[in-house]
C-alpha cells in the first residue's frame, strides 16, 4: 500500500499531462484509499480480533542508517490499532480533497505541481504515522512540515503567502529543534530508537530514564521536548501563530494539512509514544494543560475574528487543543481508556467535518470571491447544498447529539469528570465552540435579506462529481462516523475496552452546545447592533482578542529585534569588522615589515661596511670591557 | 586496482588540455577526462568494497610503494580506505559537474581548464596518499592553481580576494609542514602514516605539534577565526572555481585532520578535544548567525559553508566513531551541495547580472529549472531528511550524544539549533530571490544542456545519500582502532 504511494508521487511527479494530472492523481490516491480500507478490514477482523486484541505488526522494515550496534535508523510499516485508523483517515480525507481539488484548482498555472506536492504530502504523512522507527516519523515529519511550505506558498505571486509559508515553515522548524534533542535523550536512554523495542520491554523504567538532569528525570525530559515538536506541528500555543496565516493557502489544502491531517499529527505523536509518556506524569500534565489552554484562547480569538478561513482555524487549533486535553487527562488511571480513546476519536471525527467546513468554505468564497465575512450573508438560496452540508459540519463541531463531535468529545469530558475545573473549561470550550461556529453559520448563510435569483450552485456535471461528492461524502461521515464502536478498535493497550457511561454526562455538553448556538442565534440571526453594542462593552478585551492576544507581536519582536538585530548583526559585522580586519592588519603588518627588511638589502655597500663596522665596534665594547 | 590511474588521469588530462586544447576545445578534453575519472571512481568504489569484504583488517588496500628520494625517507605512497573512496567520489563528481559548467568560458579556456583538472589531481592525490609527504606536495598543488583561477577569471576585487585566500591556505600549509616535519622527526625520521602510528609521536611533543597541524588544516575547513578568506575568496572565484573551492578544497583539511592529526596524536586529540568542539560550535552557530545577514547570494553560501564545515570540525572533536563517519559524511554531502549551490548561483547570475539577493525576485516565472534546483539545494542545506545534509547533520548529532559527559551534550544541543537559523536564512533567501513579483531584467538564456548535465549531476549525488544512506556509511564505517583504544583507555 505504501508502495502505491510511492508509485502515486513519482507518477504524479513526473505527470506532464496538464488536464488530466488532476484525475490521475485522485486515481491513484484512490488505489490508496482503497488499499488503506483493505488494510484495516484485514487487520481487525481477519488478522485479529475482539476477543485477542490488537497485535502490532511491522509489515515490512529496511535497515537505512546504522550508527553503531544498537542505534539504528529503520524504514518501515507498522500496523496497530493507531496507525490503521490513521492511515484510513488519511487516505480517505486526501483522496477526498483530490477530487474537490480537481474542479476547485482547475484553471491554475501550476496544476500540476500542485497535484505533485498533495501526492508528496500524503505519501510522507501516510509513511509518518506507520512508522516504526524514532526517526522515521522524524523524517516524514519534516516532509510533511516541507509539503506544507510547498502549498502554502502555493500562490507565491502574493506577498502575504511567501510570509505565511516562511512562517509557518521556521515556527515549526524551531519546534522540531527540540523534537530532534527529545528523540536523542529519549533513543539514548533507551538504547534504541525503535519504536517496538522501545514500547515491548519495559525502557521507561530503565536507570538511564531515572537520571536525573536538572531536577527532572530524563523521561520527562526526552517528552516533554518531544511534546515541543508536537505541540508546534498541531500548532498549541504559544507556538500557534504559524496556523491562522497558514490559510493563504488553496482552501483544500487548508482542509487536507491544516485541519484533518497534519496539523493532529502532534496529537497522534503523543498518542503514538504514549506508553513514555504515561511514565512521565509531569509531562502529561502539561500536555492537559497546553491543550486546554490553546483550546480556550483559540475559542475566544475565534468569537472575534471576521475572516472565515480563520476561524476555521482557531477552531481546529481549539479542537486540537481538546484532543491534547483528554490525552494528558489519559495520564491519571480513572480517565485513562476514556481521555485516550477520546481525544482519538475526536482526531478521527473531526478529521472528517472540519475537512467538510473547509471544503464547504471554499464553495462559498468560491462564489463570493472574499474570505471576509462583511461580504457574506444571506447565502442559503442561492447555495443550498452548500448550505445543508456546512450546517451539518457545524453541528457537527458544535457537538450537537447526534452528530460525530458529539461522541468523541463526550468521552474527552468524560475523562475529565473527576476534574472540576478541568471540566468547567471544557464546558466553556464547548459553549464557545457552539458560538463561534454558529455566528459563523449564520454570518455566512442568514443575518442580510437573501439574494432572490438563485445561482447554479454547480456550473456542470463534471463540478458536480468533483465538488458536489466530496461533500456529501464528509457530510455523511459527519453524522455516522460517532456511531463506530471505536474504543473496540483503538485503545492505550491495544485491548478492545467497553466504555461504561452514565447518561447523565450526556447532559451538560448537550446543554453547553445549545446554549452557545442560542446566543449566537439571538445575535446572528439577524442584523442587528448587538455584536457591536457587545464588543464594545468588552472593551479592552475585545480589542486584545482581536488582535489574537498580541501574540504575533512577541514574535516579531522575537525575530527581528532579537534574532536579527541583537545576534545576527552583531556577528555579521563583527566578523567583516573585527576578525577579517585583524586578517588584512596582519596582511598588511607583514608588507611593513617586509618594506623595513628590504631597506637592509639596498645593495649599497657603504650601509653594509658602516652596519658592519658599527656591529664590529658593540662586539669589541661587549668583549673587552 | 592500481591507484595510480587516479592521479595520472587527471595530471594527463591537464597535459592534454595544455597541448591540444585549442579554443573551445580545451572544455571537450577537459570534460573527456573527467568523465574518465568519474568512471575510475566509481570502480575504485566497487573493487574496494569487493576487497574489503576479503580482507576486513587491513587498514589500507591497494597500497603502492615507490622511493621519492631515498636520503630522507620519502616514498611516494598510496592506498586506501572507505574515507578515502568516500572522498574520491565526492571528487569526481565535483570535477566533473565543475568542468561542465566551464563549457562557456571564452577568455583563455585553455588554461582554465588546464588549471581546474590540475586542481583535481591535487585533490586526488590528497585523498590517496598515506605518506605525510606525498599527502603535502598534493596539498600545495592544490593550492596555487586557486591564485590563477581566481586572480585571472574571477569578478570584483580578485586580485585582493585571490591573494587573501592564497595566503591564508599558505600560512595553513606552512603550520602543517612544520607539524609534520615534527613528526618526522619525533617519530624516527619516516613519513610514512602506519610507521609513524606504530611507533606513536611521544606525549610530551604532541601536545605542541597537535595545535600546530590542527590549525593549519583547520584553515582549510574554515576554523574559526581563520574563515576570512571563504567569503572573500568565493565570491571572487569564478563559477567552477567556487565549487572546487567550497567542494573540495574545504574538504582538504577536514581530510587530512582526520589522516593525520587525530590518527597519529589520539592522546593529544583527547587533550584538546573540548577545544575542538568549541570551535566547531562557534563556526556553526556564529556562522549561521553571520549568514542571516548577507545580502549577497555567494556571501550567503560562502558564510552558510562555514557553519557546515562546523559540523566537520565537530564530529572530529567529538572522537566517537559515530560522530567521524558523521565529519566524513558531511563533508561528502556539503561538498555535494555547496558545489550544486554556486553552480545555481551561477547560473542565476547569467540571466539576472546580478546577485544581491534584494534585487531579485520572481525568478521561478522565468526559470522553472533552476529556482528548482536551488530550492533542492537550499532544502538540502538546512538538513531536510531525504537529500544528504540531513545524514549527516543527524550522524553528527547521535555521534555527539553518544559521548555522556556534559560538554559534548551541550554541544550537540547548540548545533541542533543551526537547523532553525539555518531554516530562517534559506527560507528568506528562497522566499526573495524565486517567489513574488518579478524584478529587475532577466535574461532569457536558456541553460544549456552541459550545465543541465552538471547540475543533475550533483543532485544525483545529493539524493543517492539521501535517500538510502546506508551504501556510503558501511563505506565509510571504518574502526578507527588508535583512537578507539585511547579512548577505551581514557574512560578506564
Amino acid at each position: 500500500m505504501p508502495l502505491t504511494g510511492f508509485v502515486l508521487l513519482g507518477l504524479a511527479g513526473r505527470g506532464r499531462l496538464v488536464n488530466a494530472a488532476g484525475w490521475m492523481a485522485s486515481a491513484f490516491q484512490a488505489v490508496s484509499a482503497v488499499a488503506a480500507a483493505v488494510v484495516a478490514w484485514q487487520y481487525f477482523f481477519v488478522l485479529n480480533n475482539a476477543q485477542r486484541g490488537y497485535e502490532a505488526l511491522d509489515l515490512w522494515r529496511m535497515r537505512w542508517l546504522t550508527f553503531n550496534a544498537t542505534c539504528h535508523i529503520d524504514m518501515g510499516i507498522r500496523l496497530d490499532g493507531l496507525s490503521v485508523m490513521m492511515l484510513v483517515l488519511v487516505s480517505t480525507v486526501s483522496l477526498l480533497v483530490h477530487l474537490y481539488s480537481v474542479m476547485y484548482m482547475h484553471g491554475e498555472s501550476r496544476y500540476t505541481s500542485y497535484f505533485a506536492f498533495l501526492q508528496l504530502f500524503t505519501f510522507s504523512m501516510l509513511s509518518l504515522v506507520a512508522s516504526i522507527n524514532l526517526f522515521q516519523i522524524y523524517f516524514f515529519w519534516e516532509l510533511v512540515g516541507v509539503s506544507s511550505y510547498l502549498l502554502i506558498g502555493f500562490h507565491y505571486e502574493r506577498a502575504a503567502a511567501i510570509r505565511a509559508a516562511k512562517k509557518a515553515f521556521v515556527v515549526t522548524r524551531f519546534a522540531d529543534f527540540g523534537f530532534l534533542i527529545g528523540i536523542l535523550v529519549i533513543g539514548f536512554s533507551a538504547a534504541t530508537f525503535d519504536l517496538n523495542t522501545l514500547f515491548s520491554s519495559n525502557c521507561h523504567a530503565e536507570a538511564a530514564f531515572r537520571e536525573l538532569f536538572l531536577g527532572l528525570p530524563l523521561l520527562t525530559w526526552g517528552t516533554l521536548l518531544m511534546f515541543v515538536g508536537g505541540a508546534g506541528k498541531s500548532a498549541m500555543f504559544p507556538l500557534h501563530i504559524w496556523l491562522p496565516d497558514a490559510m493563504e493557502g488553496p482552501t483544500p489544502v487548508s482542509a487536507l494539512i491544516h485541519a484533518a491531517t497534519m496539523v493532529v499529527a502532534g496529537v497522534f505523536l503523543v498518542a503514538r509514544m504514549f506508553p513514555l509518556f504515561e511514565a512521565a506524569p509531569f509531562t502529561l500534565e502539561v500536555v492537559t494543560g497546553v491543550g486546554i489552554g490553546s483550546a480556550l484562547l483559540a475559542a475566544i480569538i475565534a468569537c472575534t475574528q471576521t475572516d472565515i478561513k480563520r476561524i476555521l482555524a482557531y477552531s481546529t487549533m481549539s479542537q486540537i487543543g481538546l484532543m491534547l486535553f483528554g490525552l494528558g487527562l489519559a495520564g491519571s488511571a480513572l480517565g485513562r481508556e476514556a481521555g485516550y480513546v477520546g481525544s482519538q476519536f475526536h482526531l478521527f471525527t473531526h478529521g472528517f467535518f472540519k475537512a467538510l467546513l473547509f471544503l464547504a468554505a471554499g464553495v462559498v468564497i468560491h462564489h463570493v470571491h472574499s474570505n471576509e465575512l462583511g461580504s457574506m450573508g444571506g447565502l442559503r438560496h442561492r447555495l443550498p447544498f452548500t448550505h445543508v452540508v456546512f450546517l451539518i459540519g457545524c453541528l457537527a463541531l458544535a457537538a450537537v447529539p447526534p452528530l460525530a463531535g458529539f461522541f468523541s468529545k463526550e468521552l474527552i469530558l468524560h475523562a475529565a469528570v473527576h476534574r472540576p475545573f478541568g471540566y468547567g473549561l471544557g464546558l466553556l470550550v464547548s459553549v464557545l465552540t457552539a458560538f463561534y461556529m454558529f455566528r459563523l453559520y449564520f454570518l455566512v448563510f442568514w443575518n442580510r435579506r437573501p439574494a432572490l435569483e438563485p445561482v447554479r450552485e454547480f456550473a456542470n456535471r463534471l463540478e458536480l462529481i468533483s465538488i458536489g461528492l466530496p461533500l456529501l461524502l464528509l457530510a455523511v461521515a459527519s453524522v455516522v462516523t460517532g456511531f463506530i464502536p471505536f474504543a473496540q478498535y483503538v485503545s492505550p493497550d491495544s485491548r478492545p475496552w467497553n466504555p461504561k457511561l452514565e447518561p447523565v454526562f450526556f447532559v451538560p455538553p448537550t446543554v453547553a452546545a445549545l446554549i452557545g448556538i442560542a446566543i449566537a442565534g439571538w445575535l446572528y440571526l439577524r442584523a442587528s447592533a448587538w455584536p457591536e453594542v457587545l464588543a464594545n462593552k468588552l472593551g479592552g478585551f475585545y480589542r486584545i482578542a482581536y488582535r489574537k492576544f498580541l501574540i504575533d507581536e512577541c514574535y516579531e519582536f522575537l525575530t527581528h529585534r532579537v534574532l536579527f538585530a541583537l545576534l545576527g548583526r552583531p556577528a555579521a559585522w563583527m566578523d567583516r569588522q573585527v576578525v577579517d580586519e585583524t586578517v588584512n592588519r596582519t596582511g598588511w603588518l607583514m608588507q611593513q615589515w617586509s618594506w623595513w627588511i628590504r631597506g637592509w638589502q639596498s645593495g649599497r655597500l657603504q650601509q653594509y661596511a658602516f652596519w658592519f663596522f658599527l656591529g664590529v665596534f658593540f662586539l669589541a665594547i661587549v668583549v673587552f670591557v | 586496482m592500481n591507484l595510480n590511474l587516479l592521479i595520472w588521469v587527471p595530471l594527463l588530462t591537464t597535459a592534454v588540455v595544455v597541448l591540444w586544447g585549442k579554443g573551445q576545445r580545451a572544455a571537450m578534453l577537459a570534460t573527456v577526462g573527467s568523465v574518465v575519472q568519474l568512471g575510475l571512481a566509481l570502480l575504485l568504489y566497487l573493487a574496494y568494497t569487493a576487497e574489503r569484504s576479503i580482507h576486513a583488517n587491513v587498514p589500507f588496500l591497494f597500497e603502492y610503494r615507490a622511493v621519492w628520494y631515498k636520503p630522507l625517507n620519502i616514498t611516494y605512497h598510496l592506498g586506501v580506505d572507505g574515507i578515502s573512496v568516500a572522498m574520491v567520489l565526492l571528487t569526481a563528481f565535483v570535477v566533473l559537474a565543475g568542468v561542465l559548467m566551464s563549457w562557456n568560458i571564452t577568455h583563455q579556456p585553455r588554461e582554465f581548464h588546464a588549471l581546474l583538472t590540475l586542481l583535481g589531481a591535487g585533490a586526488y592525490g590528497v585523498f590517496l596518499s598515506v605518506d605525510t609527504f606525498t599527502l603535502f606536495f598534493f596539498l600545495e598543488l592544490a593550492v596555487i592553481p586557486k591564485y590563477l583561477l581566481i586572480g585571472i577569471w574571477g569578478s570584483g576585487q580578485k586580485e585582493y580576494c585571490a591573494r587573501k585566500l592564497v595566503l591564508m591556505l599558505m600560512l595553513g600549509s606552512a603550520l602543517v609542514l612544520v607539524g609534520l616535519l615534527g613528526v618526522f622527526f619525533s617519530a624516527g625520521h619516516t613519513f610514512s602514516l602506519s610507521a609513524v602510528s606504530a611507533t606513536g609521536v611521544p606525549l610530551k611533543l604532541q601536545q605542541w605539534l597537535f595545535p600546530l597541524l590542527f590549525l593549519g588544516f583547520g584553515i582549510f575547513t574554515a576554523i574559526f577565526p581563520f574563515h576570512t578568506w571563504v567569503p572573500d575568496g568565493h565570491s571572487a572565484a569564478p563559477t567552477a572555481g567556487s565549487m572546487f573551492l567550497a567542494g573540495i578544497s574545504m574538504k582538504l583539511g577536514g581530510y587530512g585532520c582526520l589522516r593525520t592529526v587525530t590518527h597519529l596524536m589520539p592522546e593529544a586529540a583527547v587533550q584538546y578535544a573540548p577545544l575542538i568542539i568549541i570551535l566547531g560550535c562557534i563556526a556553526i552557530v556564529y556562522g549561521s548567525l553571520a549568514t542571516m545577514m548577507q545580502t549577497d547570494l555567494k556571501y550567503l553560501n560562502a558564510y552558510s559553508s562555514i557553519s557546515h564545515c562546523g559540523f566537520v570540525v565537530l564530529g572530529i572533536g567529538l572522537l566517537t566513531q559515530t560522530a567521524r563517519n558523521g565529519a566524513v559524511l558531511q563533508m561528502v554531502s556539503h561538498g555535494l551541495m555547496t558545489a550544486l549551490f554556486f553552480a545555481v548561483i551561477g547560473l542565476i547570475y547569467e540571466r539576472t547580472h546580478t546577485r544581491t539577493i534584494r534585487d531579485m525576485g520572481g525568478l521561478i516565472q522565468v526559470m522553472p529549472f533552476v529556482m528548482t534546483v536551488l530550492f533542492m539545494a537550499g532544502m538540502c542545506s538546512l538538513g531536510l531528511p531525504g537529500l544528504s545534509g540531513f545524514v549527516a547533520e543527524v550522524t553528527v548529532f547521535v555521534g555527539g550524544w553518544e559521548r555522556e559527559e556534559l560538554l559534548p551534550r551541550v554541544a550537540v544541543v547548540l548545533a541542533c539549533s543551526s537547523i532553525v537559523l539555518t531554516a530562517v536564512y534559506i527560507v528568506r533567501a528562497i522566499g526573495q530571490v524565486a517567489m513574488g513579483p518579478l524584478l529587475g531584467r532577466v535574461d532569457q538564456v536558456p541553460v544549456g544542456w552541459a550545465e543541465r548535465l552538471a547540475v543533475l549531476l550533483l543532485l544525483s549525488g545529493i539524493l543517492l545519500m539521501g535517500l538510502w544512506p546506508e551504501w556510503l556509511m558501511q563505506l565509510v564505517d571504518m574502526p578507527a582502532p588508535a583512537l578507539e583504544t585511547h579512548l577505551s583507555r581514557i574512560e578506564n
